[in-house]
């Protein structure tokens, strides 16, 4: 069962690089439109180490965004939990920076903070797109509180301070983990076109490789860069899935073994 | 113990879901309210355990219960999903502010006093739903409280399991000489576990009679086959007939 699990999708990727080699070779696809697997691996090897530099570049950035998206978006959900006016105030303006496509808002934001400093913008617009998720999660994980369990701490008079932490803060995890999975992706995604729309010197991560090559028709490169990027995407939900699993698995129902 | 005078409550809606309720209680009682669904027992039990506050009327207690005085079962056992069985028991204690050791030690106890020690480290996804009343019940006992209420406790569960609750809830308030209001829809239920039976009936909520029970408890092996039983079981089915009506 498990060596299946992963042994499933290994094969059926492997099947479909050979098909890709074999078509690329038998059509005699152009290089500069479709380079073949093989390519991509000798890209990937020839400039290991300037890639590795850039996703580390990209990495960082997506990281931070992430943490200050989910430390941003708890405590701003704290708040509305404990203020139901500050949610009235600052909910619409939350909703407001989500709906705006970040992509267009992006040249105000590097003209603002970052002309001095362009991964700063970055770190801005990718906390933007990882953000709201998390806040909107937690809001509603937050209120969705076992009423009867508010009413058994109101009982014995207990202080907003233990109502929050020992029935709140807990009932909101099933609702936030899920949320930090999106936002996980999202920061990455984020950090890439806040790349793109940054530009050419102004920061090295993974998206200016991707232009950079595409610009020199190095496309070999170009899927050696984007290959990088979706393994860090999936990493990044790998260890956000084993977080989520590690929490949930003792207690939530989704997480049951049910024999029938 | 507790003395209610005239207590009515209107809902915000303006429905009057109380009207002119009395109702005494001595030390020690155990006292079940009966009556048919939506006539305000759950109201009146959310009341006298302080999570809503009356529109009219007096209730008084003598001595007044401190934090944590009275233990309150409800409809569904409540836990919270997170935590073991044995952290469930603990969450009065841990409000308190008891001490780490203190309290695993009085939750232990609790776990014990209604047969569930060996049960202490499990989730509640584990636990069936009579263990899960039983945790419930444990948590209400664990700040040793002079009063217990009881809100339809065990309407979920099957017949078997619910004597069983019965029988041992008996003997855990009367040995603790616990003072214990109990609202319940079952007739059967409320003649064999307490000295009275209050019948309430609805629109606007209301105490209409009462039946004294005169048995002993702990009740007699066959209590719940005896014609005494049924007898009484009659005179209250009677009374909830009339109360519907």
């Amino acid at each position: 069962m498990k060596a299946a699990h992963i042994l499933t999708p290994f094969l059926v990727v492997l099947v479909m690089l050979g098909l890709w080699e074999t078509l690329v070779h038998l059509w005699q696809v152009p290089a500069f439109v479709l380079p073949p697997p093989s390519a991509i691996g000798h890209a990937l090897v020839d400039d290991l180490s300037s890639l590795l530099f850039s996703a580390w570049m990209t990495l960082r950035i997506s990281l931070t965004a992430f943490v200050l998206a989910v430390a941003g978006g708890v405590a701003l959900a704290v708040l509305f939990s404990q203020s139901r006016l500050l949610e009235m105030a600052l909910f619409p303006l939350a909703v407001i920076l989500q709906v705006t496509p970040i992509v267009a808002i992006a040249p105000l934001i590097v003209i603002w903070v970052g002309i001095d400093n362009p991964n700063r913008a970055l770190l801005l617009m990718a906390w933007i797109a990882a953000f709201f998720p998390v806040l909107s999660n937690m809001t509603l994980g937050l209120r969705a509180a076992d009423h009867g369990l508010l009413d058994l701490y109101r009982l014995y008079g207990a202080t907003r301070w233990q109502v929050l932490t020992q029935i709140r803060l807990p009932s909101a995890l099933p609702y936030l983990l899920p949320a930090m999975k999106i936002s996980g992706g999202l920061a990455l995604i984020g950090t890439v076109v806040a790349e793109f729309v940054a530009g050419s010197g102004a920061s090295m991560g993974l998206a200016w490789r991707i232009m950079e090559s595409g610009n020199r028709l190095q496309i070999a490169k170009m899927f050696a860069a984007l290959l990088l990027l979706s393994l860090l995407g999936i990493a990044i939900f790998f260890c956000l899935s084993a977080l989520e699993n590690r929490l949930l698995r003792r207690w939530h129902e989704s997480r049951a073994v049910r024999e029938i | 113990m507790l003395s209610i005078t005239h207590l009515g409550k209107i809902f915000s809606g303006g429905v009057a879901a109380l009207e002119n309720v009395n109702l005494h209680m001595a030390r020690g009682e155990f006292v079940s309210l009966l009556g048919p669904s939506g006539c305000g027992k759950s109201t009146l039990l959310r009341i006298i355990a302080g999570l809503t506050a009356p529109s009219s009327g007096q209730m008084e207690w003598a001595p007044l219960p401190a934090k944590g005085g009275i233990g309150v079962v409800f409809q569904e056992p409540t836990l919270m999903p997170w935590a073991s069985a044995r952290k469930n028991v603990e969450a009065p204690l841990r409000i308190a502010g008891v001490g780490a050791h203190a309290r695993h030690a009085r939750a232990m106890e609790m776990l014990a006093l209604v047969g569930l020690e060996n049960f202490a480290d499990a989730y509640p996804r584990t636990l069936s739903g009579g263990m899960k009343m039983r945790v419930a019940i444990a948590r209400a006992l664990v700040t040793q409280p002079p009063v217990l209420l009881l809100d339809e406790p065990f309407a979920a569960l099957d017949e078997i399991t619910r004597q069983q609750l019965n029988d041992d809830l008996l003997d855990i308030c009367s040995k603790a000489k616990l003072t214990v209001l109990f609202v319940t829809h079952s007739a059967a239920e409320a003649v064999y576990l307490s000295s009275r039976v209050l019948m309430m009936r609805a629109r606007p909520g209301t105490i209409l009679r009462e039946t004294r029970i005169n048995a002993p408890v702990p009740r007699a092996d066959g209590f719940r086959h005896s014609p005494q039983f049924a007898a009484y079981c009659g005179e209250v089915s009677a009374a909830l007939r009339e109360a519907i009506a």
